[in-house]
């Protein structure tokens, strides 16, 4: 049990609405076929088993690209780079977006001023062009670049939306208490702060992955994500789309495949924020 | 003996506002302190430095004779154990994500006071008359009353020497408030109370010794009795004018 | 000519639960009512449904007559034209009432405007101003001239207070109701506010309705009392008898515990 689950518990019941089964549903699918390509694939990835841009068929139920290679077993590896980038980006923009956040909900009033003015200029740029800029930055487009750029991008996002959190928290005379119990800084993050915080936090982290998602969906398909032949679903796309008049599935698939994954994570995300909701404090 | 002395305090913000001037205040153990003031009369600076959650702008606040120094941190922690606080409004004042037992329990850890906290915590929930199972519930499950109940448990936890209540009763219904005044009179024979409010009665019911402030300046303080019955300053005299009451049937 | 208000049997629902239950009173022109009760007694409920204001998903049985219209059940846009014409109401925080973008000023000659449209009168901008500053000064708010150019934020809780009794007088209401209209404020602003009203309630012969929690408040604000408890009233009677000589166990409870509060002070003078 961690300290955020109690609140949920108890008193106005634990609403599970039909769109967050949804949302879970879709994105347990994706998690369950991403480790599943750990062990196991249809085809091998990367082998040319048919003739180029075959259409679906019952050996290859999303067809093959133009090389050969078997597209759903191309997607459902893609399920994992995906995931993957999510859990990454989002890991990376929390660390630095709850620290950078809680730094300036404690910061004094000059410090908090300057660290505010400079979250609002970074969110002002679109998370995908400063995700360009921090590859282009770096020695070259691999996965692992891809995903320190999205995560860096969307730091600033946290950051604010924490310092936000975190202030009104702190407004509260429970901390005013907690001083004067003797519990210093750390210790009022890590028992008041973090844990009344920390359901809206999801909630936003779980928009985050989503975000991650197409932006590295999008970084691929600009050449500028994980390089061939790891089969991201945006380098799965930007193939397709110079044969999608004569093979049009080629670009279905793969768009099927990122639109349920992104679904399901909002439809998650809203149903998480339905149950976490710290909003009834009274009563 | 003095607990917490303010000698010469004033308190402003920046170059700004003074909220404070030139206070002398000297809180002695075994008599019960009211503070009364109404809004902008400074008295929630006065606890705020006090409670050595501020600091004044000129002048010292001292704990037993030696002045407050945040920096010497076993200082403070005496200094902590032995001053505690409830605040006023009791649904502010609880972290709604822990359980009470734990709330309770923060001075103890917080102040690594070596004891039993299980049994403390206990202690501290029957002496403020709460059941307890209390103690693995969560705040939004009580009362305000209750809930004020179980601030003063937090206060009272660390078996402090003084305790400052902020408007205690002010956001509570009449019943529930006289049972808190009856809780805080029962306390009054173990530890020292220094009531801030706004309402005379309230202080004067558990207080033998008042501050009457008013724009950030102490216009008249002495016993209690001896205010009440003849208040020297102007506005202490239209403070008790003022003063509703119910009126005399014969 | 009856009643300004007459509550009949009245009961409050939200969801199938009872939160004020066969609830009578009346108040009649010059006649000051206090209702007491605690939180949760339904004091404040009792108050909207008498101006059919009940927030969303509660519904209001019985009847209430407000200037002898029936107002449970009728539609909002019959009960709008009392609202501001036979019924005034200030509430605890004036600020809620207030608009916090309109100078007080412009707030209450709206109020005077909307009155002379509703009675076909043409009003000049100079009569207007006229009587908003008589309003203002009616209400004892120093310096009218200053304070109508003010905004709310600028003035103190005693001043928005009175500000929002003017917006209330500029009605004419024959009925003001009064939701706990000095909980919010000092204990010196507390006894001017009140005295202010009792001197508006008598010399315009209005109904009042005031509503608190506060003994020792409602004991000097009104003449006749009823005491509610968890949606149904205990007692009722004149201020002198209910006090002085309480009947309900949880009347008497509420009166000792008040004098406990009073005796501290004046067992001393």
């Amino acid at each position: 049990m961690t300290d955020a689950t109690p609140a949920l518990a108890p008193a106005t019941s634990t609403r599970v609405t039909p769109a967050f089964l949804v949302g879970a549903t879709l994105v347990g699918l994706h998690v369950v076929v991403g480790l599943l390509t750990l062990i196991w694939t249809p085809y091998d990835p990367t082998a040319m088993t048919g003739g180029r841009l075959a259409p679906p068929s019952l050996a290859h139920w999303a067809g093959t690209d133009r090389l050969g290679r078997d597209l759903f077993t191309e997607i459902m590896v893609g399920a994992r780079i995906a995931l993957s980038v999510g859990i990454g980006a989002v890991a990376i923009a929390s660390a630095i977006g709850v620290t950078v956040g809680l730094l300036a909900a404690f910061a004094s009033r000059t410090v908090d001023d300057v660290l505010a003015a400079t979250l609002d200029i970074l969110i002002a740029f679109p998370t995908l062009l400063l995700a360009m800029l921090i590859v282009a930055a770096s020695d070259g487009a691999s996965l692992g670049t891809a995903i320190l750029a999205i995560g860096i991008a969307s730091s600033s996002i946290v950051a604010r939306l924490t310092r936000i959190l975190a202030r009104r928290v702190l407004a509260m005379d429970y901390i005013t208490a907690a001083r004067v119990s003797g519990t210093g800084w750390l210790g009022i993050v890590r028992i008041h702060v973090l844990p009344n915080i920390w359901p809206t936090l999801i909630v936003n982290f779980a928009l985050q992955f989503g975000l991650a998602v197409i932006a590295e969906a999008s970084l691929s398909y600009l050449g500028l994500g994980a390089p061939p032949p790891n089969a991201s679903w945006g380098r799965l796309l930007q193939e397709a789309q110079a044969t999608v008049y004569t093979a049009p599935f080629g670009a279905v698939a793969p768009g099927i495949a990122l639109v349920s994954l992104v679904i399901g994570l909002n439809l998650f995300a809203d149903g998480l924020r339905d149950v976490a909701d710290p909003t009834r404090r009274r009563r | 003996m003095s607990l917490v002395d303010l000698t010469a305090v004033s308190f402003a913000y920046g170059r700004g506002r003074t909220v404070l001037d030139g206070i002398d205040l000297r809180i002695e153990a075994g008599r019960n302190l009211g503070i009364v003031g109404e809004s902008g009369s400074g008295k929630t600076t006065m606890l705020r430095l006090l409670l050595g959650l501020a600091r004044p702008s000129s002048g010292q606040v001292s704990f037993r004779g030696a002045p407050l120094d945040p920096g010497d941190r076993s200082f403070m922690r005496g200094f902590r154990r032995a001053v505690q606080a409830v605040f006023q409004d009791p649904y502010s004042s609880l972290d709604p994500r822990q359980k009470i037992a734990d709330i309770i329990a923060e001075p103890l850890r917080s102040l690594k006071i070596a004891t039993d906290v299980e049994a403390a915590v206990t202690e501290a929930l029957a002496s403020v008359d709460l059941p307890l199972d209390a103690a693995s519930r969560y705040p939004h499950e009580f009362s305000g009353g209750q809930r004020q109940r179980i601030a003063i448990a937090r206060a009272i936890v660390s078996q402090p020497e003084l305790v400052l209540a902020d408007e205690v009763v002010s956001a509570l219904d009449l019943t529930t408030r006289i049972r808190i005044v009856e809780l805080l009179k029962a306390l009054s024979a173990k530890t020292t109370l220094v009531l801030v409010s706004h309402d005379i009665g309230f202080v004067a019911l558990l207080c033998q010794d008042l501050v009457i402030l008013e724009k950030g300046r102490i216009v008249e303080q002495g016993a209690a009795r001896d205010i009440l019955s003849a208040p020297q300053h102007p506005y202490t005299q239209r403070l008790l004018e003022s003063t509703p009451r119910l009126p005399e049937f014969a | 000519m009856g009643n300004l208000l007459t509550i009949e049997n009245m009961s409050i629902r939200h969801t199938g639960r009872l939160l004020v239950s066969g609830v009578s009173l009346s108040v009649t022109a010059g006649e000051r009512v206090g209702l007491i009760g605690e939180s949760g007694s339904g004091k404040s409920l009792t108050a909207l449904a008498a101006i059919g204001l009940l927030p969303e998903g509660m519904t209001a049985e019985g009847s209430v007559l407000l200037a002898d219209r029936q107002v449970i059940g009728a539609a909002d846009r019959d009960v709008v034209g009392l609202r501001g014409t036979a019924v005034a109401t200030i509430f605890q925080e004036p600020l809620t009432a207030l608009d916090p973008l309109m100078r007080i000023g412009d707030q209450i000659a709206e109020v005077l405007r909307r009155r002379a449209r509703r009675d076909g009168r043409s009003v000049s901008r100079a009569d207007v101003a006229t009587e908003v500053s008589a309003l203002m000064a009616r209400v004892a708010l120093p310096d009218p001239v200053r304070l109508a150019r003010a905004y709310p934020h600028e003035m103190s809780g005693g001043q928005r207070q009175r500000a929002a009794i003017a917006m209330a007088l500029a009605c004419r209401p024959s009925l003001l109701i009064a939701d706990e209209p000095t909980t919010a404020l000092d204990v010196t602003t507390q006894a001017e506010v009140l005295r202010l009203l009792e001197t508006l309630v008598r010399e315009e012969n209005m109904g009042l309705l005031f509503i608190s929690h506060d003994l020792p408040v409602v004991g000097t604000a009104v003449d006749r009392v009823l005491v509610l408890r968890a949606g149904e009233l205990v007692e009722e009677g004149p201020v002198a008898e209910v006090f002085g000589r309480p009947r309900h166990p949880y009347t008497v409870g509420l009166v000792e515990a008040a004098r406990a509060f009073d005796q501290a002070i004046g067992a001393a003078l």
